[in-house]
């Protein structure tokens, strides 16, 4: 009886053994790193709100740029989740265009967050001289835009195997996981923005 | 995705004549793969431990070096000059070398020994043994993690070697010492180092979290629920959480650190003259990293802790030939630890100008950890209590860790309250507190795991008697090394100093302090024999004959004498039981892998 049970999820690629439907370990190990990336943005943005009561604060405005990576990155999530359902639905060609949208939108995201900077940086001449909210701005959108540009690496892997990958079975695990990563990295950017906008 | 490896229970099933040395994995294995970029989390485990091993001795060398220096302050030692050259002038131990010691022993012991090579070591040899897995949820992760660890390693090696030497503001680089390139030598090029090699061992320490965590909730054997699995794996659970949620804020810290070092920002710096020079950093606050470092730092004594304690309940249990007493109080209370862990930080920054009423939050949900500690104590040594002890030298260290935790623990009831604290900060008192607690006890609940999991390891024992001088004379001696530094600190002997012999109150300890010294370099030689017995012993130990050799009950003895990748040559066995059933209904031990009888006794 045992060894009709294994048989039957030998095929299941994590090599469970145990007979109940479970999350895919890839799917679950995403949920614990972005408990984790979660708890880095928690450690920075509590050492804002402890610096911004001290005497010596410059409080920032966000620079209006921010607001079309905003809607850049907003529309990529959309980008992606069609992208997902058509991969399950095996329309490869509308997969192939909307992994290709999505990634020209997330450069686009990071290109827009650096011209941002500049912006800051020369026009408003926020630098990293004298204390106060610029500087944290810098590193908090900064260490989110590394975040992002880790997911455009991955979407670049996605969209190279989608021409000329071959794969033996047919999984959409690593698509849901890189929508669930796209996901939160949109969510933490709205997240940081408001933050921002309210204590900055 | 990993597709390293492929496990065909069909074929499998035709290998049970001929085991042993047949392997489930079909690839064709090259020594790079097999030993180096090895993606067995066997292998991964032995890779963490031996590089554990060579952090070892670096770090404890550098302690007998600054024993030296506290034991014999006015005696020079010709030697040191032939080894370290400008560092120990005239045979002498100058100040920069001497603090560069004991930050990097800190870091070193503290990162790379117990964290990397405790939890590094024995999550990664256990969590798929014990739980019934072929390998990690992701076996490619798990050899990047520790790979990130050997080049946070070699950075951290390299910093040794450079002109202005290492980082030498402390384990806990509090700016603005370590943020000011021009505050001392050690705050040079080597305190970038520190942080990068940090930052990369961060990085490891989180995809190494990141795999138990899915491994353990995810790929369990049928029948293993999460109650039925042995202690170790509850406690390398939480070490993985603590882990995963604390690390990140100290990553946090290390970033903004290398801003105000490098990049001119002032998130740490305000109004600082240096040398005459009126730096014009404004609005930072020092204070600001102290709670960014030990929000992790806190936890990660607990990331030291946990391991030891889980492998203590297993090695325990099966040596007294006793199911562990209240296996669910262990569990609450290891899950107690881990929640009071994250809220008691600022017990660290009492002298800090912190509130007196936040303070006295922080002290109750201090002291709070000693009924969690207390209920761990008891049931340690309820499980002994009329035990059928066998003395393995497993066994002895796993008490010696009874005995070096309660002892430590009781201490820190002294510094958990602030008003003592007041007195005690800063002190010898504290030294000999987290030496014992954290540090020895620590030591020893990885010496019982790896006296106790060498068979499986290496399919050979460790010498005995090499194990029995080396326990005794480690107990004693860690003993005879922490507990005089007590009176020390109660007498206001503060820690950090180089040289007290000028101020008489502390000149009095002279003799205490030279006692100390000459054990630490009798424990010190004692190491290094256990490293010469670990070493010989992987080669010429006594070989295992048994698949079962301490009479267990847990899933990783069901496995073939030497498993290779992929730990069982047929299907991964199916689990009925806890796996605590010693001394039931008449007989030795059962194996988790039994079914319940039908008149069995409910446990």
């Amino acid at each position: 009886m045992v060894s009709e049970l294994n048989i039957k999820d030998a095929s299941n690629p994590p090599l469970g053994d145990r007979g109940k439907k479970r999350m895919h370990p890839h799917k679950f190990t995403l949920w614990v790193a972005i408990g984790s990336i979660v708890m880095m943005f928690a450690g920075l943005t509590s050492a804002f709100i402890v610096k911004s009561n001290q005497s010596t604060w410059i409080p920032v405005a966000v620079p209006k740029i921010f607001w079309a990576s905003t809607a850049a990155i907003l529309l990529s999530s959309l980008t992606i989740q069609l992208a997902l359902r058509s991969f399950k639905q095996r329309f490869m060609q509308q997969y192939r265009m909307l992994v290709g949208l999505t990634l020209i939108l997330g450069i686009a995201f990071v290109l827009m967050q650096w011209l941002g900077f500049q912006q800051l940086w020369n026009d408003q001449g926020i630098t990293f001289k004298g204390g106060g909210a610029g500087q944290f701005l810098y590193v908090i959108f900064g260490l989110h835009a590394l975040h992002v540009a880790g997911g455009v690496i991955a979407l670049v892997v996605m969209f190279v195997k989608a021409f000329i990958g071959r794969s033996k079975n047919y999984s959409s695990v690593p698509v849901e996981v890189a929508a669930t990563y796209w996901h939160f990295v949109d969510l933490l950017w709205l997240y940081l923005l408001v933050f921002f906008m309210l204590i900055g | 995705m990993s597709a390293a490896m492929h496990v065909h229970p069909e074929v499998a099933t035709t290998h049970e004549v001929h085991h042993d040395e047949h392997h489930v994995h079909h690839h064709n294995e090259t020594f790079i793969s097999k030993y180096i970029f090895s993606m067995d989390h066997k292998t991964i485990g032995k890779q963490f431990l031996i590089t554990g091993i060579v952090w070892a001795i670096i770090g404890g060398l550098f302690s007998v070096l600054f024993r030296l220096q506290l034991g014999y302050p006015d005696q020079s030692f010709p030697i040191l000059e032939t080894f370290f050259g400008k560092w120990a002038k005239g045979g002498q131990i100058q100040p920069e070398f001497y603090y560069a010691l004991v930050t990097i022993h800190g870091t070193v012991l503290v990162f790379f020994v117990l964290t990397a090579g405790l939890s590094g070591t024995f999550a990664n040899l256990l969590i798929p043994l014990q739980i019934g897995a072929r390998d990690m949820a992701s076996p490619f992760l798990n050899m990047l993690s520790y790979w990130f660890f050997f080049l946070a390693s070699v950075i951290m090696f390299s910093s040794l070697f450079i002109t202005t030497g290492p980082a030498s503001g402390g384990w806990t680089v509090y700016p603005p010492l370590s943020a000011l390139g021009q505050a001392s030598d050690g705050s040079k090029l080597g305190m970038d180092l520190w942080l990068i090699s940090m930052a990369l061992f961060i990085v490891s320490s989180l995809l190494g979290g990141l795999n138990y965590i899915s491994t353990i909730l995810n790929m369990r054997t049928k029948g293993m629920s999460m109650t039925r699995m042995p202690l170790t794996m509850w406690a390398m659970f939480f070490t993985a959480v603590l882990g995963v949620l604390s690390f990140p804020v100290l990553l946090s810290g290390a970033i903004l650190l290398l801003f105000d070092r490098n990049l001119g920002t002032s998130f740490f710096l305000s109004d600082i003259v240096v040398n005459g020079e009126i730096l014009p950093n404004e609005g930072g606050s020092a204070i600001l990293f102290q709670h960014l470092f030990w929000f992790l730092g806190h936890p990660e004594v607990y990331i030291i802790l946990l391991p030891a304690m889980g492998m203590v309940s297993e090695i325990l249990s099966v040596n007294s030939r006793k199911p562990i007493f209240g296996y669910m109080a262990m569990l609450g209370s290891l899950f107690a630890i881990c929640i009071l862990a994250f809220l008691v930080w600022a017990h660290h920054m009492f002298v800090t100008g912190l509130n007196p009423f936040l303070g006295s939050i922080f002290v109750l949900l201090t002291l709070l950890i000693a009924v969690p500690s207390a209920i761990k104590v008891f049931n340690w040594l309820t499980t002994l209590w009329r035990g059928n002890i066998r003395f393995t030298v497993g066994t002895l260290f796993a008490i010696g860790f009874v005995s070096l935790f309660i002892s430590g623990g009781l201490t820190g009831i002294f510094l958990g309250n602030s008003t003592i604290d007041i007195h005690l900060h800063d002190t010898m008192f504290v030294v000999a507190h987290f030496h014992i607690v954290m540090g020895v006890a620590s030591m020893f609940g990885m010496f019982a795991g790896v006296y106790h999991w060498f068979p499986k390891m290496f399919g050979r024992y460790l010498n005995n008697t090499l194990g029995y001088i080396h326990f005794w004379v480690t107990l004693i001696g860690a003993y005879l090394i922490f507990w005089p530094m007590h009176y020390q600190g109660l007498a206001g002997m503060p820690r950090r100093y180089l040289d007290k012999s000028s101020w008489v109150s502390f000149s009095q300890f002279g003799d205490l302090d030279k006692m100390i010294t000459v054990v630490s370099i009798i424990v010190f030689a004692v190491q290094l024999m256990f490293v010469f017995n670990f070493f010989y012993s992987i080669f010429k130990g006594r070989k295992v004959t048994t698949q079962n050799p301490w009479g267990a009950n847990t899933l990783e003895w069901t496995t073939p004498i030497r498993p290779g990748h992929g730990n069982w040559d047929g299907e991964i066995p199916e689990v009925h039981r806890w796996p605590y059933d010693y001394a039931k209904d008449g007989r030795d031990f059962i194996p988790q892998t039994e079914p319940v009888g039908e008149h069995e006794s409910k446990h």
